[in-house]
């Protein structure tokens, strides 16, 4: 059943403006559940993890994960972090894909009108904490923000040394040659480094993170951002942070720099050319269009397009 | 368009939440079930839910298995996620299963122990065989009469007697001053002391547990085990506050307690003699108390100085992979949306093709002409086109540099 260009664009973006570009107005907060679902004892917990993995930045800090109304695997670990820093006053965005329409987004900001009944919002501008999955949002940040990351795997040497007895190890004599020599047998197979996302990095030149699935599009986001980043794993406990303006060096080679992808289409929405483009197919015969991953970028980018031309006559 | 259903948005997710209550219900004119029926008939059910859930409450148990549809672990994932909510206000004494008001306990390793054997409710000796009568509604047992063990009619432990003859040496126990480590709490870290192993193993998936503790019997980390002590029963379970400075019971519960013994033929700093695996469970949970107790043993490998080939034997292996609230989390999160990751990936794997092809021109250029239009969108299907191709290498470098990316959500 192949539809048209236009059919699966109006599917994708419908021509109502979504509702929820203002802040969406609070909820009561669910009875018999403590703000923000965890009780207070257990944010603090949390909270004591944070202060720590925000002192030693990149540093994995193992914290007393609890088990969530989600499963794991699905964001608890932001789920967790996001719990233990967010007050009444906060105006909350989820993304997933970039998106803050995807299911697993909803069901996150679902989770948090209820048992918060806080402000939430799709605008990046407008959001003191953005929990995120696989994207940072294409709008810089600014200072007083905090991103929550969602991470499935919080080792970035697990796929070298499977036994975190080992990797701790590793970490703590800044043993990372056998990361280097995974990256340079890339470079002598392939010619370059051959990994597309949670591109390894150094932080503050001493240890080595993950950054979370995010594309390596997204990495140099991470570097000096001015904005406060929390990473949390629930099912792996481990807790890490990058404080505002941390120098987040990708690794690479001297002849072998770090590179971004790019796209030869601007986005079919809003024309951008600068932002992470999501692959649409939109028929079975493998027509294809790209858009941009980030809603709100494209929202704002269309609304600022549609103003200018009657600005202009 | 069959599929742009990732972007549901909320109407969706209350669509799907509305038709599972209405699926679990089923056909409404039969009566629904009650939490009570679940309790009293679906016991053992209950009992697993509990354990996993690490949460002694049968009617909260009961709801859990009511809400998920009948699914044991996604029960124990509702009661655990339950479990997250309530404060932690005190640490109990440890139980006394010394003292247990006895409802089964039996030993396969003496004839005649001291207290006596009883089987209690079992399905040890009963012939699995399909019983159409119970099909029928309305059916009335009788139990026997004869009166459970009572507490005071002391029955020490049989593994106690192998104790006096310094034949078995008990595992070093936690230092009683020492705070014990508290896995609901603490995130779990290897190498990990024997109490956080027991509380990991108390609370993890049950098949899990066999399989592993099976896989001691057939030769992976071999050890010969015998069923020391089996005992089933209900304890009092007793907290001090230090503001009041006395004890206060404050429930009875049923547990399950293993003690399996194992041979040990010696090493350098230790003479032969018998070892101990531990299992205990909340509720009625024997094939689960056992597992564990095995599992217990073959995780001492270390201590004890034995080789350690299996794959039960390995601490990290073992404890990290036990949970099944973690993993079932973990596999199915693979539902979610990755098509980020996925761009990534595709955009990568075609940069590669694309050296790959040019590495063999003349191989490049007839699968073009073969089978692709000039455009760059329809590149994925020159792909395809080539995967099939016999002239060229089904697995391409790229499926093996990446395998760990598949992990990765």
């Amino acid at each position: 059943m192949p539809g048209t260009a236009t059919e699966v664009l109006n599917r994708l973006e419908p021509m109502t403006p979504p509702s929820s570009h203002s802040p969406i107005a609070p909820a009561l907060p669910e009875p018999g559940f403590n703000f923000a679902y965890l009780d207070e004892q257990t944010k603090r917990s949390i909270r004591r993890a944070l202060l720590k993995a925000v002192a030693i930045p990149g540093h994995q800090i193992p914290f007393s994960s609890r088990e969530m109304p989600m499963s794991y695997g699905w964001g608890t670990g932001g789920i967790q972090v996001t719990a233990s820093v967010i007050g009444q006053q906060d105006t909350l965005k989820v993304i997933d894909q970039g998106a803050d329409d995807t299911t697993n987004a909803v069901n996150i900001r679902r989770f948090f009108r209820k048992v918060c009944g806080i402000n939430t919002t799709d605008r990046t501008a407008e959001a003191t904490v953005i929990q995120t999955r696989h994207r940072i949002p294409e709008t810089p940040l600014r200072e007083g923000q905090t991103m929550v990351y969602q991470v499935p795997m919080p080792e970035p040497l697990y796929f070298i040394e499977p036994s975190r007895t080992e990797a701790n190890k590793m970490h703590a004599l800044e043993e990372y040659g056998p990361m280097y020599v995974r990256l340079y047998e890339d470079v002598t197979r392939f010619g370059h480094i051959a990994m597309a996302y949670d591109y390894p990095v150094m932080v503050n030149d001493r240890y080595l993170m993950k950054p979370s699935p995010i594309p390596r599009f997204d990495n140099p986001k991470l570097h000096m951002s001015p904005a406060l980043q929390l990473f949390g794993a629930g099912r792996e406990k481990r807790i890490y942070a990058l404080p505002p303006y941390t120098p987040v060096k990708s690794l690479d080679f001297e002849d072998h720099p770090f590179t971004v992808e790019t796209w030869d289409q601007p986005c079919e929405f809003c024309g951008a050319t600068d932002s992470y483009l999501d692959e649409v197919v939109i028929d079975d015969r493998g027509s294809r269009l790209w858009i941009c991953s980030d809603t709100d970028y494209c929202h704002q980018r269309q609304q600022a397009q549609a103003i200018a031309p009657q600005t202009l006559g | 368009m069959p599929y742009v259903a990732v972007k549901g948005g909320e109407h969706a997710i209350q669509n799907a939440e509305a038709l599972l209550q209405a699926k679990r219900r089923g056909d409404t004119t039969v009566p629904e079930l009650s939490l009570e029926q679940i309790k009293q008939q679906m016991q053992l059910a209950v009992n697993r839910v509990m354990a996993e859930g690490s949460l002694y409450d049968p009617d909260l148990a009961a709801l859990a298995i009511k809400q998920a549809w009948g699914d044991l672990v996604e029960a124990a994932f509702l009661l655990r996620a339950y479990r997250t909510t309530l404060p932690r206000l005190y640490y109990s004494d440890p139980i006394d299963t010394g003292s247990m008001y006895l409802q089964r306990r039996i030993s396969a390793i003496f004839k005649d122990a001291p207290g006596g054997q009883k089987l209690g409710p079992t399905f040890d000796y009963v012939h699995r065989l399909l019983d159409f009568k119970l099909a029928a509604e309305s059916n009335e047992f009788t139990a026997p009469t004869q009166p459970p063990i009572a507490a005071t009619e002391s029955a020490p432990r049989v593994v106690q007697t192998l104790v006096q003859e310094q034949l078995v040496t008990p595992p070093p126990a936690t230092p009683v001053d020492a705070p014990p480590f508290d896995v609901t709490r603490q995130p779990l870290h290897t190498p990990t002391n024997r109490d956080a192993r027991l509380q990991n193993l108390a609370r993890a998936d049950e098949g899990f547990l066999l399989s592993m503790a099976y896989s001691t019997q057939r030769g992976y980390g071999s050890n010969h085990p015998f069923a020391g002590e089996i005992r089933m029963g209900d304890v009092e379970v007793v907290i001090c506050p230090e503001e009041l400075g006395f004890e206060v019971a404050i429930a009875d519960i049923t547990v399950t307690e293993v003690q399996m013994v194992n041979q040990f033929t010696g090493s350098k700093d230790i003479p032969p003699q018998f070892t101990q695996g531990y299992g205990l469970t909340f509720g009625y949970n024997e094939r689960k108390a056992m597992a564990m107790a095995l599992v217990d043993r073959a995780l001492q490998a270390k201590d004890l100085g034995e080789a350690i080939d299996g794959p039960a034997q390995d601490e990290e292996f073992v404890l990290f992979h036990s949970d099944n609230v973690e993993a079932q989390g973990f596999v199915q999160h693979l539902k979610l949306p990755h098509y980020i990751d996925f761009q990534a990936e595709l955009n990568l794997i075609r940069q590669l093709r694309r050296d790959y092809d040019q590495a063999q021109p003349h191989q490049a250029e007839e699968v073009l002409v073969a089978d692709s239009p000039p455009s760059a969108n329809a590149e994925p299907s020159s792909a395809t086109g080539q995967a099939s191709d016999p002239n060229v290498p089904a697995k391409h470098p790229a499926s093996e540099s990446h395998s760990p990316s598949e992990l990765t959500p």
